[in-house]
């Protein structure tokens, strides 16, 4: 039984919720303003930065498709998902800069056309790269996770953590990757291309690029691209195949699950093996674009992504997509229009806002907690 | 009441002992400078990692936002020593004491408004007690100034060394205060969020936190604090005496909270935060209580840090290493005070002093591969800590212990 306030004028501030509303309108129309007037003032600016955050964005998805998926299936931060990504780039560093993997189409069939083959390689790049996270993720579930399925939630936290100081500092030393940046090099040429009031055209060297024009690479073709086929399929993986079936049933109830004849352990590696298949690719298609690779890379980027998936509803697949698309574009139009240092202070102040109008996320289920 | 009961006294002359025999070796250079450094280091992890205990494993808030307050206390200190010491000015400690003082009573002011009226939704809540606090904020920041001088000279009657002393117990202090006002405000829209998203929304505050210290020169227009390049010029005037006398306060004040009925009431919400509400218990208003003395003594031991090396910078507070605390928390066991306290020194030792000596020349990055491994050794072999639930007497005599089968409950709350 609520009771009513005497005051009728208190009584309207507590029933309309003003207070509340007018903090959250007086935030949003000062970033609407800012952002308003940026886009007036140079429109073609804008666009450009919003091109990047969509790079960005795509590769922060692949990130969060991981930590939404793990964490729909036993409920665990899996903190150690960023340095997976971070593995998944070295790996692509070595078999490009040390096997030459993106050549071997190339070396065994000259006749085909370089455009093709150079593609052909590329894909092998990636595909190395997933198997190898694949198999490092499947690794670390057997070793750390598994065993602490019955122990307190917490304590398999611990080890996320634990491995995730562990794949850094193991892959700081000298021996293994090394402690410093390294300068990536990427399996094709790049290539740029304007488009804008003056028309469409590629971008050469000596020649004036046409002001007023958006200016995009191969490089964010094929990050948005590949970003895209992964998730749709991913999605059929989850939706359609008995795998995924199997996966939507241990993620729902375990017990039951288990019950029905699911193999639970066994779909919840395959969960990880999948979940760190696409942080690989997202290891390469980030080291493409933002050509360095270092032992602690990981540690950002994987924090955002987590981010990411929270503001889009932790454990739903499209709301992972959406958030890492919100958060890239939240990261590059802060540092562009706002305020460079505190872009990652954004960031989160963005996820706390997201949380306290939609406590669950954007996609995430509303439906009260089981009591 | 058993005000002096045996535990009480068997209690007391061991933590005299404790203190005398650490004290004596360090008076008498067996414990070297090194030694003596590690020791302090672990005295302040323990105490944040006491206020985070008493957040998570007592009240079942899944903090990761210790950190964010431990750098808040951190600097506040700081910057009121470095005043102090460095531009010979009592501003730093009367505008901070301004500060914590009407934000304090800004707060209490409006929760009476706020208690009075019935059934306002938490953001408009959040809402009147920001528009109060900034407004107190600007008030103090005028009154501070204005009191400055008399009181730099009414401390400048005092010896030197006695008033430097004095200035840092205000400053360690303030920075509890501030570090729990601040617990206040962002805990109060954010304790209402699940358990695993309130631990997210933490992790942001210590983030948000860092990046904002990394900028505290240009955003925040504190040049003294040098943003990313570090703070440095900070007295260095933590002592063991300081850190165990600050220690045994925590230990008590946890101990004798956890026996009161507001104890009663944050275990319970630990329990089953259902039944303790059918039990007309104010849940929200013990959540945020537990957060705001958690969040204070964080902030306490950041100010006790501050003065330990002389030195701060923003990485100390980064979110890898926000980690600490609660790995210590685990490490003792959940809800285990002793187990907490045997923990932040086991880790330290090993961590900072061990594995820095038996790694021979050029194996030195060796050491946060050996962590990890112990880490996740530990963790696997003793999933529940490694006290799991034993206490002292004198602490078991008021703390209800965490049930044996926390797991097995979790389980079968799955089934169920």
């Amino acid at each position: 039984m609520e009771r009513k306030n005497q005051n009728p004028i208190v009584n309207w501030i507590v029933k309309s919720k003003i207070l509340g509303i007018l903090f959250f309108v007086i935030i949003g129309a000062t970033a609407v303003f800012k952002l308003g007037t940026a886009l007036l003032d140079n429109p073609s600016l804008f666009l450009q930065q919003v091109v990047n955050g969509l790079q960005l964005g795509f590769v922060y998805a692949l990130i969060a498709l991981g930590y939404t998926m793990i964490y729909g299936i036993i409920q665990l931060i899996n903190f150690a998902h960023g340095d997976v990504f971070m593995v998944g780039a070295f790996a692509s560093f070595y078999s490009i800069s040390r096997y030459n993997v993106h050549l071997w189409f190339q070396n065994l069939f000259p006749s085909v056309p370089a455009m093709l083959a150079q593609a052909i390689g590329a894909v092998t790049v990636v595909l190395v790269s997933m198997v190898v996270c694949a198999l490092l993720a499947f690794t670390i579930e057997r070793i750390a996770y598994k065993p602490l399925r019955t122990a307190p939630r917490i304590s398999a936290l611990i080890t996320a953590i634990g491995i995730s100081f562990f794949l850094e500092y193991f892959g700081a030393l000298g021996f293994v990757f090394t402690p410093n940046y390294i300068t990536y090099e990427r399996p094709f040429e790049v290539t740029s291309w304007y488009i804008g009031p003056e028309g469409f055209g590629s971008i050469q060297a000596g020649v004036a690029t046409p002001p007023h024009s958006l200016i995009f690479s191969n490089i964010f073709l094929i990050i948005v691209l590949a970003s895209v086929f992964l998730l749709l399929v991913l999605q059929y993986i989850v939706k359609r195949t008995k795998i995924g079936k199997a996966m939507r049933a241990v993620a729902y109830d375990k017990p039951t699950a288990r019950l029905m004849g699911i193999n639970s352990d066994a779909v919840i590696s395959i969960t990880f093996a999948l979940g760190a298949a696409l942080a690989g690719a997202a290891g390469v298609l980030y080291a493409i674009a933002y050509p360095q690779v270092f032992f602690s890379m990981g540690i950002i980027p994987g924090m955002k992504a987590f981010v990411a998936a929270v503001v889009g509803g932790i454990g739903s697949i499209p709301g992972a997509f959406i958030g890492a698309l919100i958060m890239g574009q939240a990261e590059t139009l802060s540092a562009a229009y706002i305020s460079t240092p505190m872009r990652d202070a954004i960031a989160f102040s963005l996820l706390i806002v997201v949380l306290l109008i939609r406590p669950k996320g954007i996609m995430g289920e509303t439906s009260s907690e089981k009591v | 009441m058993n005000r002096l009961n045996k535990t009480s006294i068997f209690f007391l002359v061991g933590a005299v002992l404790v203190f005398g025999i650490v004290q004596a070796l360090i008076s008498a250079g067996i414990i070297n400078s090194f030694w003596s450094t590690i020791v302090l280091l672990a005295g302040v992890m323990a105490i944040v990692s006491l206020g985070l205990n008493l957040i998570y494993g007592f009240n079942g808030q899944f903090s990761l936002g210790q950190y964010g307050f431990y750098a808040i206390g951190a600097y506040t200190a700081a910057d009121i020593t470095y005043r102090w010491v460095q531009l010979h000015s009592a501003s730093g400690l009367t505008v901070i004491l301004m500060i914590s003082i009407l934000v304090g009573l800004a707060i209490f002011l409006i929760r009476g408004v706020v208690s009075k009226i019935r059934g306002m939704d938490t953001l408009s809540a959040f809402a009147l007690y920001l528009a109060g606090v900034l407004v107190a904020i600007f008030i103090a920041t005028r009154l501070g100034m204005l009191i400055a001088n008399p009181v730099t000279a009414l401390f400048n009657l005092m010896p030197e060394k006695v008033a430097q002393y004095v200035v840092y117990l205000i400053a360690v202090l303030l920075g509890g205060l501030i570090a729990g006002e601040v617990s206040f405000l962002f805990g109060l829209p954010v304790l209402t969020l699940g358990s695993d998203y309130f631990g997210i929304a933490t992790l942001g505050f210590t983030i948000i936190v860092k990046v904002l210290l990394d900028n505290s020169d240009t955003m925040l227009g504190f040049d003294e604090m040098k943003g990313a390049r570090g703070m440095i010029g900070i007295p260095k005037i933590t002592t063991w005496a300081t850190v165990f006398i600050f220690l045994l306060i925590t230990i008590i004040v946890i101990r004798n909270l956890l026996n009161s009925s507001y104890g009663r009431a944050i275990v319970s919400i630990r329990e089953d935060e259902t039944a303790a509400t059918s039990m007309g218990i104010d849940v929200a208003f013990y959540k945020t209580i537990t957060f705001v003395i958690g969040s204070f003594f964080g902030g306490l031991a950041g100010g006790l840090y501050a003065h330990i090396n002389g030195f701060l910078h923003p990485n100390t507070f980064s979110f890898v290493k926000s980690f600490d605390p609660l790995i210590v928390v685990v490490f003792g066991g959940l809800g285990s005070v002793t187990g907490t306290v045997g923990a932040a020194f086991g880790w330290a030792l090993v961590l900072e002093g061990v594995l820095r000596l038996i790694l021979p020349e050029g194996f030195e990055t060796w050491r946060f591969v050996i962590y990890p491994t112990l880490l996740l050794i530990m963790m696997l072999l003793k999933p529940n800590g490694l006290f799991g639930n034993y206490e002292i007497p004198f602490i078991r005599s008021v703390v209800p212990p965490l049930k044996e089968k926390k797991a097995d409950e979790e389980t079968a709350k799955e089934v169920a």
